[in-house]
């Protein structure tokens, strides 16, 4: 609760809240076409490689301001995916190849280019590795106003090309019979990525920003089969993602941004995947253990009418050890009788002698129509 | 060069060795971003097993680091297998979660320790021989020398015991199966093996330079042979030397012995991408361009056979008919002319083109064909 009400009232928690949510809100929407187009990975490329293009911008103009280090990030982040796209058409090294490749040599640049910048006389280059892992408590006004700035044209972007970037997503062959540029817009698409990686490069760091890609599409793909809410409840659960992990990072327990931000997204996704509608796992467990039961409650019904037919009375009464026999797996048939009993196909006496009723031979025989047909 | 030199060389050298043996079946796989995820997973168990230990160098490391590299493998293969995302996207899921446990934990925990997570993330070859392996008093050079080594012949050993299995299993995991050699224990077998790898390497290059490491030369390798065997050879010696070089493009620059490592691999791969005998961009445009030639030279070959003999001849089979009838530039038809001359396709008298013998017979042959 201090922490809520700090977030109204304290200056510094309000403009990392506020960065944080608008990276969760950018790499939520551009993230959810990254997962559908099953380029998850090329978010881990963009962002390692992203830390030589910081390194450059700043050896090369001596400045920390923000939109100028995020330049050089995206044209290094834009030139991996480049040479995994020119590596995969040109030869016979595979998508997963090309991309482990890119992300390491470009984040090996990296690591030379700031090791050497570290030993420069003049360096002032503190904050240049908060980009490893990201430092929310860094973030000042300038940045935010950057960050939203170039948030705000992506998600224009988005919206402006949604009709293109949905056909790219769903059916690039189709896209192809209609004149649409394909080539032109997945180049549209791969750079507002970039961006939208860049974005949150100094909150959330070059090595988990790929996280914040993944996790709020995957969880948001849980609940929904339309794109339209997919890109919404994705971006709604990076910003909640952003912020709760921020709170916590700067709060008392003082956690590391990134990883703190990065568990929260994964604990959503965790949830999603549970309990989701539809597609949550606990629910398919539970359907499965209701057919299991039918069938089996089917099963001793249908065995019952097959002693039954044996006799001149169908409604002839047997012995529970017997219908056990009959059915030919080993588990007990109790549940299932007391279950047939309660729906009134079955009549049990005193004796524990179970009977058929005239519904439940009227069920039988239902079932093997259904079972002829 | 210092002993203190040689040592770390040496040290990189058996590195990048260890690293290119799995790394290959990986790359044939097309699992190579497993290695990503291993190498980035694994961080938590190292540091459970400090806390364990107390010692940074205690084999309990090894042992906690490879369960992680095995509980990531079995989690992506847990989420891929309830179908509610893709395999890319489990991966994307699985690897950054365990990593930021791994990184929370040093942060609360052992932030006064020696062990802060840019050494685990960037690591330092440099602080390699400090740390030595010394038995009753004998000092036997840097401790990560023999942990890397013993790991790199394990996977040697590892190789060379399974090597017709993992070939089935990397070229025909249908076959392998059916035929009862259980490709999914190998694929376990190998992917712990890349586990112990990733641990044993993460001290000298960190976590994320192993996958420089384990993917870069036998992706070079693959463009520069279609043999496995030469193929996990070719990787070995790539890695090497670029564990060489990067030492001293390290050493020039003063900057991170790793990342330079990395650096020259991505260079060891520029060059065998455009330069490959059969495979580089050079040969293939070379061949692309050869094959223009020769198709140019049987379309002539072609027109001039059908028209010889015939009353037609004397208009179709003059040089300056050809850019108009196969629609050709005067240069480009002009250089064909010389070059099928030189090879005695056929004969220029003034205007006119004859076929040889051997032209003719070039020209049956590839409308038979």
């Amino acid at each position: 609760m201090d922490l809520i009400s700090a977030l109204f009232s304290d200056y510094t928690l309000r403009t990392v809240a506020l960065g944080t949510a608008l990276l969760g809100l950018v790499s939520g929407a551009l993230g959810s076409f990254a997962v559908l187009r099953r380029q998850s990975l090329i978010g881990d490329a963009i962002s390692h490689a992203a830390l030589p293009g910081i390194g450059l911008a700043f050896l090369i103009t001596g400045s920390k301001f923000p939109l100028i280090l995020m330049v050089g990030a995206a044209l290094t982040g834009w030139m991996a995916t480049a040479a995994v796209m020119t590596i995969t058409t040109n030869s016979r090294i595979k998508y997963d190849s090309a991309l482990g490749l890119a992300l390491s040599v470009f984040f090996g640049l990296g690591l030379v280019i700031l090791t050497f910048i570290q030993k420069l006389p003049n360096a002032q280059q503190a904050g240049l590795d908060a980009f490893l892992f990201g430092q929310a408590a860094s973030l000042i006004v300038r940045d935010v106003e950057t960050m939203a700035g170039l948030g705000c044209l992506v998600l224009l972007m988005v919206l402006l090309l949604w009709k293109e970037f949905k056909l790219l997503a769903f059916d690039p062959e189709f896209a192809r019979t209609l004149f649409l540029p394909v080539k032109v817009l997945d180049l549209v698409l791969t750079t507002l990525l970039v961006i939208a990686i860049v974005i949150g490069l100094q909150t959330v760091g070059v090595v988990l920003m790929s996280a914040m890609i993944v996790a709020p599409a995957a969880a948001a793909r849980q609940w929904t089969n339309r794109l339209g809410i997919m890109v919404l409840l994705s971006m709604s659960i990076g910003a909640v993602a952003g912020v709760s992990g921020a709170l916590m990072s700067t709060g008392a327990l003082s956690l590391p941004t990134g990883p703190t931000i990065v568990l929260c997204a994964t604990l959503i996704v965790v949830i999603s995947m549970m309990v989701a509608p539809a597609r949550g796992l606990v629910w398919r467990k539970l359907r499965r253990w209701a057919r299991h039961r039918q069938l089996r409650q089917e099963a001793v019904l249908l065995d019952l009418f097959a002693m039954a037919s044996q006799h001149e009375d169908l409604f002839h009464p047997h012995n529970e050890a017997v219908i056990a026999i009959m059915h030919s797996r080993q588990a007990s048939v109790r549940k299932p009788l007391r279950a047939l009993a309660e729906r009134g196909w079955v009549i049990s006496d005193s004796l524990a002698m179970w009977s058929l009723t005239q519904g439940g031979v009227e069920e039988c025989q239902r079932l093997m129509r259904e079972m002829s047909a | 060069m210092t002993n203190f030199q040689f040592e770390i060389q040496l040290t990189a050298a058996v590195v990048a060795a260890t690293c290119a043996l799995p790394g290959t079946f990986l790359v044939l796989r097309q699992m190579a971003m497993m290695s990503d995820a291993i190498s980035h997973a694994i961080l938590p168990g190292i540091v459970v097993a400090f806390f364990l230990t107390g010692n940074l160098s205690s084999p309990l490391l090894i042992v906690g680091g490879a369960a992680t590299g095995i509980l990531t493998v079995a989690l992506v293969e847990t989420i891929r297998s309830t179908q509610l995302v893709r395999e890319d996207a489990a991966i994307g899921l699985v690897f950054p979660a365990l990593f930021s446990i791994g990184v929370i934990l040093i942060a609360q925990f052992a932030s006064d320790v020696h062990l802060d997570v840019d050494a685990v993330l960037l690591g330092e070859l440099a602080f390699v021989p400090f740390d030595r392996l010394v038995v009753g008093g004998a000092d036997l050079g840097p401790q990560g020398l023999y942990s890397t080594g013993a790991v790199g012949l394990l996977s040697a050993a590892f190789i060379a015991l399974f090597y017709k299995e993992l070939k089935l299993a990397t070229f025909d995991a249908a076959l392998c199966a059916t035929l009862g050699f259980m490709p999914a224990v190998l694929h376990y077998a190998l992917m712990g093996l890349v586990s112990v790898t990733a641990v044993v390497a993460f001290d000298a290059v960190g976590s994320i330079l192993v996958i420089a490491l384990i993917v870069g030369p036998p992706a070079a390798a693959h463009l520069l042979t279609d043999r496995l065997d030469r193929m996990i050879g070719i990787s070995v010696v790539l890695g090497i030397l670029a564990a060489v070089a990067g030492y001293w493009v390290a050493h020039a620059l003063d900057a991170s012995i790793a990342g330079s490592m990395a650096v020259v691999i991505g260079l060891e791969f520029g060059c065998a991408f455009a330069f490959a005998p059969h495979r580089g961009l050079v040969a293939s445009w070379r061949r692309r361009k050869q094959q223009r030639w020769e198709f140019a030279q049987k379309m002539l070959a072609i027109h001039l056979f059908q028209h010889e003999g015939r009353p037609e001849a004397v208009r179709e089979c003059r040089v300056d008919h050809l850019q108009d009838h196969l629609q050709w530039e005067s240069t480009f038809a002009g250089r064909l002319i010389l070059l099928s001359v030189a090879q005695g396709i056929m004969q220029q008298k003034g205007d006119y083109l004859h076929l040889t013998d051997a032209g003719r017979e070039l020209a049956r042959e590839a409308i038979v064909a």
